[in-house]
């Protein structure tokens, strides 16, 4: 039988070779053809703006002039502040399910953690606009407002009008989307982590703390940059939550409780009515938005692919 | 690139339809209008458009495919003829209608209001002018008892707050409509903002949607927005009076965008292009808006354009209820008249009209039964 099937090889296999080529040659055919349609789409805007594009902050669809500054400031700002807020609690709920907590209940909160990542986004947006920014609104704003002088530094990094469409609302419920990914991918690393380090560590004399602070932590820690950067790279195009919750002003944001808005949020609210300039500058949005996405990307690959476990 | 996606996308669309309606007039000849209607745009019409759509269906078995794309998606699509009429808020300018060879016509008004959140202030208690709604629009009145308000509303207690003001943050109709307005009462907002469907604004957030509109001011004490007046009705936020044109505070009501359209001058508006904003009248409301129905007056499929004018000639004559029910304004029977005139100018490929209203008399004789 195997002797047969030598000299006369299974049809099937090249076959399957060939599909699974052309699935792939198809996939980066689309990744190019998506780079030359944005560059395409956007080039009415990119060749009247030039540069200035990238840096102006006006954005006037009455006197088409735009300028993507805004949104890509508004973007940056969301999507650090969103990790800042992430990046410790998912570190913690990551090192609790995999060093100090029970068999019986760390696979129940898992997958609890899990589910969240399953939450369609508007979902969160409808949550953050209705429950969320007013609560906000109510129970941290009007204190600080009330309480703050408006001339004082703190007073003018929280002024803004409080009904919780902010920033830093933005940047809150931004982080809860952005979290089960990666403690899920945290929690991973940890269990990838020889079990004779830890023993060993604990053999020294060394405390819990210091078995996570000081062996397993730096033990994954250019893992867990990717995992950062990858955390970074999905806030970053996180779409219609922001939208909902951000307050869509295409100015510089000059407090953290001030609106503002992102890349992806723009092109969602002006997409549908956009025509000529205002509709190529969009796409152009669209295109700063892809490479800035691709950078974060491309650095988180080559930073998990340096440490394999 | 997204043209040649559109069209793409178009062709595709194109195909399945031919291939529906060759099937259906193949199995039945003597069916009057064979296969769906589709339609696309206007976000404002689709809740009256799915309404009427439920109802057509029950009395005539075709049904009505309407995407709600917002107004400038459905000229696009009509554009491209990837569906039989487009939907839009905003009026096609005459120019671009004989380019592509496209007629207009209204098919149901409705109002924009001012909505405010302030503390023991309800619905038809405030005053507010033209000019100083424009004011407030652009940072100008900062605070809900500076004196360009006091001094229109004298009983009034107004508070100390600040005023955060409101503005849809997607483009939109509504936000054409209302610009539109403010450039045409104050000539500070025409010079310095402008009219568009999304704008520059120059100060406030941007709520996405009616409902994202609402929602902000409904949580932000000392707030004022703008919205569909369905939307306000829906939602109990309280509205705003509006000095309209003669001078007079009006309330905002069915009656009033009746009022506005009362004064419109249909005959003489070329292409239909008419936005009803700041009409004469003494109890017209100032920003009254339409939609448009957008169709090519070249027909390549007769079928699909008789269907269409069928139902569109239904919803003049039997729809008016369910438009006031759902607090959208129907036309006069007048204009619905002047419209169903015009219809002929829409012809297939014979050059015959696609569609021939029934008679004159029965049509006014129904329109103004449904209007009672």
């Amino acid at each position: 039988m195997s002797l047969q099937s030598a000299r006369h090889p299974d049809p099937v296999d090249p076959i399957f070779r060939g599909l699974a080529f052309a699935a792939a040659t198809t996939l980066l055919l689309t990744l190019g053809g998506l780079i030359v349609a944005l560059m395409i789409g956007g080039w009415p805007a990119i060749s009247k703006f030039g540069f200035g594009f990238l840096t102006s902050s006006t954005w006037n669809p009455v006197t088409e002039v735009y300028g993507a500054a805004g949104p890509i400031v508004g973007t940056l700002i969301t999507a650090v502040l969103s990790l800042a807020i992430a990046l410790p609690i998912a570190v913690c709920v990551s090192v609790f399910l995999t060093q100090y907590c029970p068999k019986a209940i760390a696979q129940p909160v898992s997958t609890a953690i899990e589910l969240l990542a399953g939450i369609p986004s508007i979902v969160y947006g409808m949550w953050g606009l209705f429950v969320f920014a007013p609560w906000f609104a109510r129970t941290v704003q009007l204190p600080i407002l009330t309480s703050l002088d408006p001339e004082s530094f703190w007073g003018k990094l929280l002024a803004g009008v409080p009904n919780g469409a902010n920033i830093f609302t933005a940047s809150i419920v931004l982080a809860i989307m952005i979290l089960p990914y990666m403690s899920a991918v945290f929690r991973e690393l940890f269990r990838s982590i020889p079990p004779q380090v830890r023993e060993a560590a604990f053999g020294l004399g060394c405390t819990s703390y210091e078995v996570v602070g000081s062996v397993l932590i730096p033990y994954v820690k250019k893992g867990m940059i990717g995992v950062v950067m990858l955390g970074f790279g999905r806030a970053l195009g996180e779409t219609m939550a922001v939208t909902f919750i951000i307050g869509n002003s295409h100015r510089f944001p000059d407090s953290l409780f001030a609106s503002g808005s992102t890349l992806a949020s723009t092109i969602a609210n002006e997409f549908n009515e956009a025509s000529g300039v205002h509709l190529a500058s969009l796409i152009a949005l669209g295109l700063v938005l892809f490479l800035i996405t691709f950078t974060v990307l491309a650095i988180a690959r080559a930073l998990l692919s340096s440490q394999r476990y | 690139m997204f043209k040649p996606f559109a069209l793409a996308l178009g062709a595709l669309l194109l195909l399945t339809a031919c291939s529906d309606k060759g099937a259906a007039t193949a199995e039945g000849k003597d069916a009057p209008a064979a296969g769906d209607i589709t339609g696309a745009g206007s976000t404002f019409f689709a809740p009256l458009g799915a309404k009427w759509a439920e109802t057509y269906k029950e009395t005539t078995g075709i049904r009505l495919n309407y995407q709600s794309i917002g107004s400038g998606g459905g000229v696009r699509q009509i554009k491209v003829k990837t569906v039989d009429f487009g939907a839009t808020d905003k009026p096609v300018k005459p120019a671009d209608l004989d380019e592509s060879g496209l007629l207009q016509f209204p098919i149901v008004m409705g109002g924009i209001v001012p909505i405010v959140n302030l503390p023991d202030i309800k619905s038809g208690q405030l005053n507010l002018t033209g000019p100083l709604l424009a004011d407030i629009y652009m940072g100008k009145v900062k605070r809900w008892d500076d004196a360009p308000i006091r001094a229109l509303n004298p009983g009034l207690k107004l508070p100390h707050l600040p005023i955060t003001v409101i503005h849809r943050a997607d483009g939109s109709g509504t936000t054409f409509l209302f610009s539109n307005y403010l450039a045409k009462v104050s000539p500070t907002w025409k010079a310095e903002v402008g009219a568009s469907d999304a704008l520059e604004w120059p100060v406030g957030l941007g709520g996405k949607g009616n409902e994202g509109v609402s929602a902000f001011v409904k949580q932000t004490l000392g707030s004022i927005g703008y919205v569909e007046f369905a939307v306000a009705a829906r939602t109990g936020t309280a509205v705003v009076n509006m000095q309209n044109h003669d001078g007079h505070m009006i309330a905002p009501s069915i009656e009033a965008f009746a009022a506005a359209a009362a004064g419109a001058d249909w005959a003489h508006a070329p292409g239909n292009q008419l936005l009803l904003l700041d009409q004469p009248g003494a109890q017209a409301w100032p920003i009254t808006g339409t939609v448009f129905i957008v169709m090519h007056k070249k027909q390549d499929k007769p079928a699909s354009g008789r269907a269409a004018l069928t139902f569109f000639d239904w919803a003049y004559t039997n729809g008016d209820a369910l438009a006031t029910k759902m607090h959208y304004v129907p036309l006069p029977p007048e204009v619905k008249q002047m419209m169903r005139a015009q219809w002929s100018q829409i012809t297939g490929p014979d050059g015959k009209p696609v569609y021939t209203p029934a008679t004159a008399a029965t049509a006014v004789a129904a329109s103004a039964a449904s209007a009672q």
